[in-house]
């Protein structure tokens, strides 16, 4: 092997190790950001506290609400006497709903004109909207038990059945786990903030310290000093791959249905675009801060333009069109369809095209400007 | 006669309107150590800078080891040594690793060839040691050592000695002695008068401008047409003032609590006292001094 690649190569790596920040960024942040996407990024909606208030005390009134505790998202958690008590429920947010099932509840509901009030909290809106849904349907199911039943009592023979049934049928992720959704995000997330962070500091810092003029008087060539750098990154980052995506799979049961070659071979596509724009953010800044701070201003719109936490289909149209120069977005797709879907390349050919053009573009527009001269 | 190492030819770099390095020529021979002398920010680095090819010469050329320094700047880097006065170490790697990487960069993995530098630095011992916890005085020599693994033929010092104690400047220069004895030609800048004396020639630069390039001992003979006194007088200041003022001298300074004054051939020690006396002055001392490259900067300064 090149001797003076090599030296640079042992050289990064014998500063990584040395380098506690460096090292922590490397293996613990990925593993931490994991968990605590894992879990705290979930929209999947449970066990929200309601309160009822139940007027009417009958057997009727009692079904209804074992419907509702039947449910798994509701949580029955206050028995209310009064519209005061209830308010104050919700206003200091220990009862997200509240469920008041009027006097008459019983009767009303023999003469088959019975209604029932369910106030919802749509300060959280991701929590309303569910809510307000499950509230819909766990009526909706209530209403045509009693209407089954009833018709049996009255002994008109033939059960009452519905005229029209939605069957719905999920694929890839049929318990709609948002941990499988946000899983691959979070991995395309770590190798693309790991590598563009890593290589603008790495670079800068030779800069910084003034090596960066010795290195230029020796026989080093640009492109070996580019690449001897970046190797040691990439090899981690690669490494940080396939931790997240063990620990995805054996800790949070996503499914790794597509081939793991084409798996890490793709995340190394993502890794271009990274060390690409890591690479021109060190041409732009000459203290590590300034490269620290030129890479997270990419970095935030690439996460929330990317489809990794809210769905690229529901942002307004000016968004969606800068949203096509973000690498990850491109990413995101291509890891869910691996992972869940498990997709050949076929499916995925556009979007593996779009992130190729993207890192060929941005590391040849780098090394472009990362010239060998200092003027 | 052998070609010269270095050759500039009104060698020019401008900063927009600022001009860095005016039309500098020299030459240096083989084995030679040739200082270069001037206050901050009058040129020096920039000058080398162009000779290594970090910087393109606005006007003009110079030519490096035969090679020219901007076009052919990598053949020039492989064949010479250069330590810049930032002393590019990396503080986190051991002495043994800065040197082994920098050797692995010259395509030098001879573990013998990189002890044998050290040993000549007086580094043997502290390969273990983290280099971010050396002394100012060890560090420039674990620089000079970078700069000398792959043994240059031509060595670039830039201000190797700035921070580093006056023991230390001076095992530095001897180490340099016993690199030009080995025929190493040694290019070194610094802003110290004292350290430019142990120069065999010495190029005077100011305001981007060479003023004059020679031996020391021919500087103080062309540049001083008179004699330099060495003048102890009260009150400092409008001795300082007056002396300038008075027939015969060309040229006064301060040299720490003295006052320094070159006069014309000719003036006496009694005739300057007379002169300070009757402007009000309490002289008490007048002595014929030996003439020093400050001196010489002095009178080019003018």
């Amino acid at each position: 092997m090149n001797s003076r690649l090599f030296s640079i190569i042992r050289k990064e790596f014998i500063q990584i190790i040395r380098d506690p920040r460096t090292l922590a960024m490397i293996l613990v942040i990925p593993v931490m950001q994991l968990f605590l996407l894992g879990y705290a990024a979930t929209t999947d909606v449970r066990n929200v506290p309601i309160a009822v208030w139940d007027q009417s005390r009958s057997p009727e009134s009692r079904a209804l609400q074992d419907a509702f505790r039947a449910a798994d998202y509701f949580r029955i958690a206050f028995d209310v006497g009064s519209e005061a008590e209830l308010r104050d429920l919700i206003e200091r947010g220990e009862a997200r709903a509240a469920l008041i099932i009027p006097p008459d509840y019983s009767e009303r509901l023999l003469e088959g004109d019975a209604q029932v009030a369910m106030v919802l909290d749509g300060s959280d809106s991701t929590v309303g909207t569910t809510a307000l849904s499950t509230a819909r349907l766990i009526g909706q199911a209530q209403a045509t038990k009693i209407m089954q039943e009833q018709t049996a009592r009255s002994g008109r023979g033939a059960e009452f059945k519905p005229p029209l049934e939605v069957r719905t049928q999920v694929w890839y992720n049929p318990d709609l786990i948002s941990a499988h959704f946000m899983i691959p995000g979070v991995i395309g997330m770590i190798l693309f903030a790991i590598t563009s962070i890593l290589t603008a500091t790495t670079i800068v810092r030779e800069r910084e310290r003034g090596t960066i003029e010795q290195l230029i008087v020796t026989p080093i060539r640009s492109w070996e000093l580019v690449v001897g750098k970046l190797t040691p990154y990439v090899i981690l980052s690669l490494f940080d791959t396939l931790v997240v995506l063990a620990l995805g799979h054996l800790w949070f049961k996503v499914p790794v249905r597509g081939d793991l070659g084409l798996i890490i071979g793709l995340s190394g596509l993502l890794l271009l675009s990274g060390l690409g724009i890591g690479l021109f953010a060190s041409t732009v800044a000459n203290t590590q801060q300034e490269a620290m701070l030129t890479t997270w201003m990419t970095l935030l719109p690439a996460i929330f333009l990317s489809g990794f936490l809210f769905p690229l289909e529901a942002m307004p149209v000016v968004l969606r069109w800068i949203s096509y120069v973000i690498p990850l977005r491109y990413y995101l797709v291509i890891i869910r369809a691996l992972l869940l879907k498990g997709v050949g390349l076929a499916a995925i050919q556009n979007e593996v095209i779009a992130l190729a053009l993207f890192g060929v573009g941005i590391m040849g527009a780098a090394a472009l400007r990362f010239r060998k001269r200092l003027d | 006669m052998t070609e010269p190492v270095i050759i500039t030819e009104a060698l020019t770099r401008k900063f927009g309107d600022f001009v860095a390095v005016d039309h500098v020529s020299f030459e240096v021979q083989p084995g030679e150590v040739v200082g270069y002398l001037g206050p901050n920010g009058s040129g020096k680095t920039t000058t080398i800078r162009m000779l290594l090819g970090l910087l393109e010469p606005s006007d003009g050329r110079a030519t490096v080891l035969g090679f020219d320094a901007f076009r052919q700047s990598e053949e020039v880097r492989a064949r010479a040594g250069y330590m810049s006065q930032k002393f590019a170490l990396y503080d986190d790697l051991t002495v043994w690793e800065n040197m082994e990487f920098y050797g692995g960069v010259y395509g030098i993995r001879d573990k013998a060839r990189i002890k044998s530098t050290l040993s000549l630095l007086g580094l043997t011992g502290h390969e273990p040691t983290l280099t971010g916890s050396l002394s100012a005085g060890w560090r420039q020599r674990l620089a000079l050592g970078i700069a000398l693994v792959h043994q240059p033929k031509l060595l670039f010092l830039d201000e190797p000695t700035s921070g580093v104690d006056p023991t230390a400047r001076r095992a530095f220069w001897d180490l340099i002695y016993d690199l030009a004895s080995d025929g190493v030609t040694v290019f070194v800048t610094t802003h110290y008068m004292d350290e430019a004396e142990y120069c065999e020639r010495v190029g005077i630069m100011r305001a981007g401008k060479l003023l004059a390039m020679d031996t020391p001992g021919n500087l103080k003979k062309k540049v001083l047409a008179g004699n330099v006194w060495q003048v102890a007088a009260y009150p400092f200041q409008t001795a300082l003032d007056i002396l300038p003022t008075l027939e015969g001298v060309l040229q006064a300074g301060m040299a720490g609590d003295t006052l320094r004054a070159i006069t014309e051939q000719g003036v006496t020690a009694s005739q300057l006292q007379a002169a300070l006396q009757g402007k009000g002055i309490e002289v008490r001392s007048v002595e014929r001094a030996e003439p020093t490259l400050e001196d010489v900067f002095l009178s080019l300064a003018r």
